[in-house]
């Protein structure tokens, strides 16, 4: 039973409170996209044993989606931010980092 | 293979049963195998089975990083049916539940199949017409279901509640020949026959790379040193996504959670499986008479074989409210498991983007039932680079859109 | 004979005496006893039958590691399965029986497994009962499950109820040993939010048995001035009888409290389920005394060293008058002490070691004890109870060089550190050779959300097992007698044959012996998992707290490896069995799931609505009137609405207020045709797609004003479909202006239907509602009589509708209002089924119906309602891979029986031939089907293969036995194709 901070309230709460979205920072493929890149987009999803970037909703609170930099094998939570960006912001990326030096990093 | 049965037993009596032989050697690798097998659970060990039984090809390698059948073979809730509504899916349970019928005899191993009936409640409008629907189309796919209504359903499962206040029972669909099985024994009883034919059974072995070169496969990397190949198959399910990435390429996975738990053992009161998709529990009891109990998966990928407790209060309560008696019964022991989630929940059986490796994965919340039917499936097209069974099953599919939807059948697979 | 001394007892309240019944045998005991110490302080040593062999057996521990005292407790609908009597506490009146015997505890069938013992071993059954085939199902398994099992079923619902809490703590240090207190005492002099919890009902754990000095003073002044300055803290709370049942990730303990086990009936919750948020926890656990293995170990009066001393020291019972010690370890001579003290026999203590030297083992000498060292037991004698013991050389194979008679046998094997809630979320272990345990590793704890340490480990059960350690380890001073290093001895003798080791137990409840572990090893199940599972050494209701250890070590020398090279078996939640009514808590019956009401729903209720499950809605299906069956009430709603006019409770469809400069973008991205360009004041049916193309929900939007648009959903979509908007917002559009207001419980919404509907409206006044103001799929506002109505002319019905939304709070009373303005126009309320049908009869589809997650909107003839002129919308790019563009997708008819006759429900049509799995080839499927009372016969829509180009068509479908039916393949719109009566 995770806890989490959402990054839009500031509430911590259980994971009850909140909804899990799936991998973050997908980049959609509409009309005029290829295939594979389609076929990415819907299915090919990161499944790392380590750590991993999901998104989140605070479904039964401010309602907001957010991100969280999570480890799967540990379920470690590095850090809670906001879902208005494409990819996880410089200070989480640090925070990983020093907690997992070999961390290959975001990509 | 020195065969067991009732008289061997009474013979090893005499003698304190010091005249028992391994189930299964426990050898070093040797440098190549014709084909290699990662992953020996029951899915593995039952590919490496019928290539041997079925295609005649025993240099086989079974590789497992732990200990044989400890995945998710060792901590299902070991339901066994056929009952799927899309034409693939219940051509490859049938078939594995066919197997299954003979599989003591087969393998000359109790697995204790136990075709005591299986049942899926009807609890909203919605659900029943979507049993019903899968009762049409398994009448036309050759599978035995019927659908009764609730006092049938009370006859067969006196413990249960037909009259609850928010989800009374309407019916359900019946599976006579579904039933349960013990899981461990269909690991042991496919290693032992392996083992038998001459195949390496490898345990506390980890694969740490796939060598390819020019797009084939070559062999791999292990802990216990390299092994050259001709084919691989990566069966490893809840660590997919781990060894296709050590294959270079992506499966269309999510690995999560699931849980299961078991009551203290009590006398027999239900003979039937009964699975509530609506309230999202199901509960069987146990030949040693716990009740086994599971219901839904985590929303997250999670590899700690740990899932969140309040799934455990879900479940329990959908139960408790289908069988009121159970509320005084204990909960002994909750476990986990993790289970490979795909983009339509059903599994991926597959030739891959390199030569010679196969996957077969993604059985989600119900592969054990399975067991035979894949591993069947998959030394087919290990060995002939085609069957049948798993024509629709392959990762080309989610490319064209060409699901195999479970769920549409109101239900959910497990 | 075990029996009630006649003064101590530091648990005990002379002064209330308690009665209750064994098996319906009258006894009685006293407050504070368990149900394990009264039975033993009435002379019952044997209680119960052990699971396989059905071999008679008594009571073993004082606590929660007992394995074979389970008793039935309670009847009727208070009964309850395999209660653990150790633990449970002696209250006035219970009733009790014990288990897995037939006829009766002394004589029973089963045991003539135990004669057969040898035919019997570990995994007897995978080796048998496979010829004939037939037979495991109707012979060998019917037989087995009989046989199988242990206590008893419960026949009733139960009638007690449970309850769920939250607590929230800085630390939380579960265990109220003199670990536990000084723990609670460090943090909550610290300031902490702490939290100290206890299994049992008394504080102080094994302390006041065993002795010693705790900083300066007595233990047990100690203990009262620790819990005397607990209690004045403020900061600190303290519960007795509340267990930490799983230490789950994130720092969540799972607690389980007993409150009213001993007042049945009283109306209090029997069990409470704290879910506890702790900052860090504390283990302080204590540790498990081991049995130690030899033939016989498990006959009626074998028991735990320590248990022996406590039923002395905290019951004041005897559990026999002649007791024979038996050890590896200088701790078991505190029992011969405790005995000796109590005035009782102590016949002899037979030591494993060569040599004993301590200090304890010199005091019992000192008191006259003839102490046998280097010996063993060979054999227990006696069968329902202990006779003797035959003593052995333990470095032999078992030769007996004497007999000793006695009662009572008190076996020490050294002690195990509790380590569930340490392991539970990956806390590792370490091997301790010396002590010859696994003990918590703290360099390798389980760790919580910030990755760092959410546990640590005090006391026993961190290894700490004498006092001055425990005490030492919290910074305080502590003295006991010295105690010499144990020795490794796991089975007696070291050479014991098979025909002692077929009859030394190691899982005394699952009959799990040294022989069943050896045979394991020897098949080649070698890793412990496998050992387990084969022989199911430590699957009983103790999940191994007495045998696991024990078991380890006899495999590890089967294997001929170091016990660590074996490894543990994973320790899983719950430490000790909880009920499931605890885990349900409050949420069954009407309070299972929670339940959604309309405004109306009192009314609905009060008419006798049968009902339908619609998420967690409960929508009337119809409404039958006295003497009616379901389908006539249908039939008759369908008809009045058709001819004069229905109600329909309408509230529960979703309502979606999209408002914002870009929401006509934002819409024109969610639905499959154009919403930007509907005009203010007119409505628009649309469909929304997933990324995959899969049609999801679909609905009425209507234009509000410039920037608001109000999206109808399903009944079962809201939530989902909000969320839907809310993601796409907030995670892809980001910059794009939109707010969206899920507003679908904020109003009540009342269709009207049927070519009375106008007039109806218009006897409320205030509103024109004609053709001409208010024509076909056209919207207003006002005052309709007394109430503030938004007013939507949409029909899903076919007929002349009207869609009214009032502020929920006025929803009741314009339902009051139509159904009494209506009465003499002939209103009735119709229910789901009725608007089912007349859907199906205008052939309009319905999610979950004619959709069902896999169907594109161009199967179902919806190319109208998708827009050609945009780029994108959500699903498009899916809409075009090759299966969906596929011409062969089944598509959308009508279809009708050439006799009338309704379609079954899921029926398909078979096509030619067999695929290649030999399953019969298929070209369609029913979607919907119901008898129309309109038309008078049966209707349905299916997906059939090229269906709209085989028009008139005659197929087979199946039906509902063996029997197909003929079916003709037409519109499927049924009634009124040209959509008169819906637009007058």
């Amino acid at each position: 039973m995770l806890t989490l901070t959402c990054p839009c309230c500031g509430v911590t709460a259980e994971e009850t409170e909140f909804a899990p979205g799936g991998e973050a920072h997908l980049k959609r493929f509409g009309p005029g996209s290829s295939d594979d890149d389609f076929e990415g987009y819907l299915f090919a999803r990161k499944n790392p044993k380590g750590v991993h970037f999901e998104r989140w909703r605070h479904a039964y609170g401010c309602g907001k989606w957010f991100l969280a930099a999570r480890d799967t094998n540990t379920l470690e939570v590095f850090a809670t931010y906001k879902a208005q960006t494409s990819e996880p912001p410089a200070d989480v990326i640090a925070k990983i980092k020093a907690k997992r030096p070999d961390w290959e990093g975001y990509k | 293979m020195k065969r067991y049965s009732i008289f061997a037993v009474a013979r090893e009596a005499l003698r304190y049963h010091s005249g028992w032989e391994r189930a299964w050697r426990s050898p070093e690798p040797k440098k190549r195998y014709k084909v290699i097998v990662v992953g020996a659970g029951g899915h593995g060990l039952a590919t490496a089975y019928y290539l041997g039984k079925v295609h005649g090809i025993t240099d086989v390698a079974v590789i497992e990083k732990g200990w044989l059948g400890g995945g998710n073979t060792g901590r299902n809730t070991t339901i066994i049916r056929s009952n799927y509504l899309q034409d693939p899916s219940a051509a490859i349970y049938e078939k594995a539940r066919a197997l299954y019928e003979d599989l003591s005899q087969d393998l000359n191993y109790n697995v204790m199949f136990s075709p005591r009936g299986l049942l899926m409640l009807g609890q909203t409008e919605h659900e029943v017409r979507g049993y019903k629907r899968t009762v049409h189309a398994n009448r036309l796919q050759g599978i035995d279901t019927e659908w009764i209504g609730p006092q049938q359903v009370k006859d067969l499962v006196p413990i249960i509640n037909i009259e609850g206040p928010r989800y009374p029972v309407l019916g359900a669909l019946l599976q006579k020949r579904g039933g349960t099985a013990r899981h461990d024994a269909v690991a042991w009883g496919y290693a032992r026959a392996c083992s038998a034919m001459g195949m390496d059974i490898i345990q506390k072995c980890e694969v740490t790379g796939v060598r390819t070169e020019g797009g084939k496969v070559q062999g791999i990397s292990t802990s216990k040193g390299e092994i050259d190949c001709e084919q691989l198959a990566i069966v490893v399910a809840g660590h997919s996504s781990v060894m296709a990435e050590m294959a270079g390429f992506r499966l269309p996975i999510e690995s999560v959670a699931l849980q299961a738990w078991v009551s203290e053992p009590i006398k027999p009161c239900m003979d039937v499986v009964v699975m509530a998709n609506t309230v999202h529990g199901y509960m069987s009891q146990s030949d040693k008479g716990e009740m086994v109990i599971g219901g839904g998966t985590d929303g997250f990928n999670n590899y700690t074989q740990r899932g969140s407790w309040h799934h455990v209060e879900e479940t329990t309560r959908a139960l408790v409210e289908t069988f009121p008696i159970i509320s005084r019964l204990k909960m002994l022991r909750q476990w986990g498991g993790i289970v490979d989630m795909t983009g339509d929940r059903s599994p991926i059986l597959s030739k891959t983007p390199v030569e010679g490796i196969f996957v077969n994965c993604g059985w989600g919340t119900g592969g054990f039932k399975a067991i035979p039917g894949s591993g069947f499936a998959m030394a087919e097209l290990i060995a002939r680079g085609h069957s049948p069974l798993t024509d629709e099953f392959g990762l080309d599919r989610f490319k064209e859109g060409r699901f195999i939807d479970e769920s549409v059948a109101a239900g959910v697979a497990h | 004979m075990s029996t009630r001394l006649s003064k101590g007892g530091r648990l005990i309240d002379r002064a209330k005496p308690l009665a209750f019944t064994f098996n319906g045998k009258p006894m009685r005991g006293f407050a504070g006893d368990t149900l394990a110490s009264a039975l033993l302080g009435g002379g019952q040593v044997m209680v119960g039958r052990s699971f396989k062999y059905h071999r008679p057996r008594g009571i073993v521990a004082s606590g929660a590691e007992e394995p074979n005292a389970l008793v039935g407790l309670g009847r009727n609908a208070r009964f309850e399965p395999d209660q653990r009597t150790t633990t449970t506490e002696l209250f006035e009146g219970a009733e009790t029986t014990s288990q897995n015997h037939w006829p009766s505890l002394e004589f029973d069938i089963g045991e003539i497994n135990n004669t057969f013992y040898k035919f019997l071993p570990a995994g007897f059954y995978y080796k048998t009962f496979m010829a004939p085939r037939a037979a495991w199902k109707h012979l060998f398994e019917p037989v087995i499950r009989k046989s199988a099992g242990l206590g008893g079923v419960p026949k009733e619902a139960d009638p007690d109820r449970y309850e769920q809490v939250y607590a929230h703590c800085d630390v939380l240090v579960v265990g109220g040993g003199v670990a536990g207190l000084a723990a609670a005492l460090k943090e909550g002099r610290a300031g902490k939010r702490v939290w100290l919890i206890e299994q049992t009902p008394n504080w102080g754990g094994r302390t006041p048995v065993d002795g010693g000095q705790i900083d300066g003073h007595d233990a047990q002044d100690w203990i009262d001035s620790a819990l005397a300055e607990l209690s004045s803290m403020e900061n600190v709370t303290m519960r007795t009888r509340l267990m930490a049942a799983g230490l789950h990730d994130h720092g969540y303990v799972i607690g389980y409290e007993n409150l009213a086990d001993t007042t049945p009936g009283d109306g209090r919750p029997r069990h409470r389920l704290w879910r506890i948020r702790a900052g860090h926890t504390i283990t302080a656990t204590g540790a498990i005394e081991r049995p130690l293995a030899f033939a016989g170990n498990d006959v009626p009066g074998v028991m735990l060293a320590s248990a022996v001393r406590d039923y002395i020291v905290n019951w004041a019972v005897s559990p026999g008058d002649r007791t024979v010690i038996v050890t590896n370890n200088d701790d078991a001579y505190r029992t011969a002490l405790a005995i000796l003290d109590a005035g009782l026999t102590v016949s002899a203590v037979i030591d494993a070691r060569e040599e004993t030297h301590g200090a304890l083992p010199q005091a019992v000498k000192a008191r006259g004890v003839r102490v046998l060292e280097g010996r063993g037991i060979a054999k227990v004698q006696g069968r329902k109870h202990v006779t003797g013991v035959e003593i052995c050389a333990q470095a032999g194979e078992g030769g007996a060089v004497e007999t000793i008679a006695c009662d009572c046998v008190a076996m020490s094997g050294g002690w195990s550190p509790v380590v569930h809630l340490w392991s539970h979320c990956g806390g590792k272990l370490t091997w301790d050779d010396d002590r010859a345990m696994f003990r918590p590793d703290a360099a390798r704890p389980p760790t919580g959300a910030d990755g760092s340490a959410m546990a640590t480990v005090v006391g026993a059960a961190n290894g700490d097992l004498t006092l001055p350690e425990t005490m030492g380890g919290l910074g305080i001073g502590a003295v006991s007698e010295d105690e010499a290093p144990l020795a490794q001895v796991w089975m007696m003798p070291a050479g014991a044959p098979d025909a002692l080791r077929f009859k030394s137990f190691l899982d005394y409840q699952n009959d799990v012996k040294v022989s069943d572990v050896q045979l394991a090893a020897r098949e080649g199940y070698e890793s412990v998992e496998h050992t387990k599972r084969y022989t199911t050494l430590g699957m009983a209701t103790d999940q191994g707290k007495l045998s696991n250890i024990n078991g380890l070590a006899v495999l590890s020398n089967a294997l001929g490896q170091p016990i660590p090279a074996t490894g543990t078996t994973t320790f899983r939640p719950p430490y000790t069995p909880i009920s499931l009514g605890a885990v349900t808590a409050e949420a069954k019956g009407e309070l299972f799931q929670p339940l959604r009401r309309t405004p109306m729903q009192s009314w609905h209720e009060a008419k006798g609505a049968h009902w339908e499950p619609v998420g967690h809605w409960r929508r009337p299906y119809c409404y039958p009137r006295s003497g009616e069956t379901h389908r006539n009430a249908v039939n008759r709603e369908i008809s009045n609405t058709r001819k004069n006019v229905g109600l329909l409770d309408a509230s529960t469809l979703g309502k979606i207020v999209v408002k914002g400069p870009d929401a006509g973008k934002f819409l024109d991205m969610l639905y499959t045709n154009m919403m930007s360009t509907l005009p203010v004041g007119k409505c628009r049916y649309g469909l929304m797609c997933n990324e995959n193309g899969f049609l999801m929900d679909d609905g009425v939007v209507a234009r509000l004003s410039e920037d608001t648009w109000l999206c109808h959903t399903t009944s079962g979509g809201a939530d989902r479909i909000h969320g839907w908007m809310e993601d796409w917002l907030q995670c892809e559009w980001w910059d794009w202006k939109v707010y969206v207001a899920n507003l679908t419980e904020q109003f009540a919404q009342i269709a009207v239907v049927g070519p009375k509907a106008r007039d109806l409206l218009e006897r409320l006044g205030g509103m024109d509602v004609s053709k001409e103001t208010l024509p076909f799929m056209q919207w207003t506002e006002g005052k309709l009589g007394t109430f503030d109505a938004r007013i939507f002319r949409i029909s899903f019905s076919g007929e002349l509708s009207y869609e009214i939304a009032v502020p929920a709070s006025q929803g009741l009373a314009l339902w009051e209002t139509l159904m009494a303005e209506g009465e003499a126009l002939g209103v009735m309320p119709y229910g789901t089924e009725a608007l089912h049908v007349m859907r199906a009869e205008k052939g309009f589809i319905m999610i979950g119906d004619e959709t069902d997650g896999t169907v594109i909107p161009q199967d179902l003839g919806l190319n109208w309602a998708i827009s050609k002129k945009k780029t994108d919308y959500l699903g498009k790019r899916a809409q075009e891979r090759s299966h969906m563009t596929d011409p062969n997708r089944w598509k959308l008819v009508g279809l009708e029986t050439l006799d009338g006759s309704v379609i079954p429900d899921g029926s398909h049509a078979p096509a030619e031939g067999f695929n290649a799995n030999g399953q019969r080839k298929t070209q369609g499927r029913v979607t919907s089907t119901y008898y129309s009372p309109t038309i008078g016969k049966g209707i349905a829509m299916g997906l059939v293969l090229n269906g709209p180009d085989r028009m008139g068509e005659e197929i087979e479908f199946t039906g509902e036995s063996d029997a197909m039916i003929k079916v003709r393949i037409v519109d499927p719109v049924f009634y009124d194709k040209d959509g008169e009566k819906q637009n007058v």
